[in-house]
């Protein structure tokens, strides 16, 4: 424990975290909301199996917001696929080295 | 791009890729794209402003952590006029070192004892006091951790190193939205007449959950 560790283990748990906290600080929804929402999706998962508190804690918390933005129109899942498949498709035929980036 | 275009690419598996030679970037992981597509969305709708998630992230990664709790532990140490107010106005005094905001609203300062060992813990998911601590290790968001402290808290300290004397009592605290603990844990001995600097570096993150003791002086 002595170890330092890193905050996020992966930069898509600091973005996802990010997010949340931003969208939560424009009055889109409140905290203790969130930490509902969050609780409820966490005791979900952990009824299956034991939650290690890494990628799994964010596969709730990614899982939760999805809901959440879906819930208040925010963010449909069929828009969320839609614009994935943009940035999968930016990835695939972007040459390495260069940034990847979508068109309008 | 239509719906089966990125099914599509969605059915490619990763020896596919050796076929491309890594010639296009790294493709994310599914996490990381279905995040990256989040993003934009919300971008795009004018609902989040890139540039403060900039912010966020970079407060977290870089400027908030344990150092600031490590400073009101080491200031309570070394004053006990600081220490007086600090655990009798616990938000008026951390918010004058300007420790607030985020996560931060309402805190509580639990002090240790020689009769009293403070510990916290988050049951339902992983509120923390943020602005004093960062953001949480992963074991503090882990349901190991989180079941395990409020049945058998002796024996989760046991596994941090933590053993005390049979005649302390352990006193866990459960984290809510709304309130947020900080451990004040023991000064060490042997430390009298050490600046507040320098005894802030003998605080631990988890000295300040109550998972740990502040290190002794060298």
């Amino acid at each position: 424990m002595s170890k330092p560790e890193p905050i996020f283990y992966e930069p898509w748990h600091a973005q996802i975290f990010a997010l949340t906290v931003c969208l939560n600080e424009t009055g889109a929804f409140t905290w203790s909301d969130w930490v509902d929402r969050f609780s409820a999706t966490l005791k979900k998962h952990g009824l299956t199996k034991e939650l290690n508190g890494g990628d799994d804690y964010f596969a709730a918390w990614l899982e939760t917001f999805q809901a959440l933005l879906h819930e208040k129109n925010f963010a449909t899942p069929d828009q969320v696929a839609e614009l994935r498949g943009l940035w999968e498709a930016a990835y695939l035929s972007t040459p390495h080295g260069d940034p990847v980036q979508l068109g309008d | 791009m239509s719906q089966s275009n990125s099914k599509k690419l969605g059915e490619l598996m990763p020896h596919d890729h050796h076929d491309h030679d890594h010639a296009h970037a790294v493709l994310p992981s599914e996490p990381a794209l279905r995040v990256k597509a989040i993003e934009t969305v919300l971008t795009r709708k004018g609902l989040i402003d890139p540039a403060a998630l900039d912010e966020i992230i970079d407060t977290y990664q870089n400027k908030v952590g344990p150092q600031n709790g490590a400073l009101v532990v080491a200031k309570a140490w070394h004053d006990d006029t600081f220490r007086a107010a600090l655990l009798a106005d616990p938000m008026g005094v951390i918010a004058e070192l300007g420790f607030y905001g985020r996560q931060g609203e309402h805190v509580d300062v639990v002090e240790n004892t020689p009769d009293t060992h403070n510990m916290v813990v988050c049951t339902l998911c992983s509120c923390y006091p943020w602005p004093l601590l960062g953001i949480p290790p992963s074991w503090y968001k882990s349901d190991a951790y989180r079941a395990r402290s409020v049945r058998e808290p002796r024996a989760v300290l046991a596994e941090f190193g933590v053993t005390l004397p049979e005649t302390t009592k352990v006193r866990v605290w459960d984290s809510t939205a709304e309130m947020r603990y900080l451990v004040l844990p023991m000064r060490p001995k042997g430390t009298e007449g050490m600046t507040v600097q320098d005894l802030a570096k003998l605080v631990t993150r988890d000295s300040m959950i109550g998972t740990g003791f502040p290190k002794d002086p060298a």
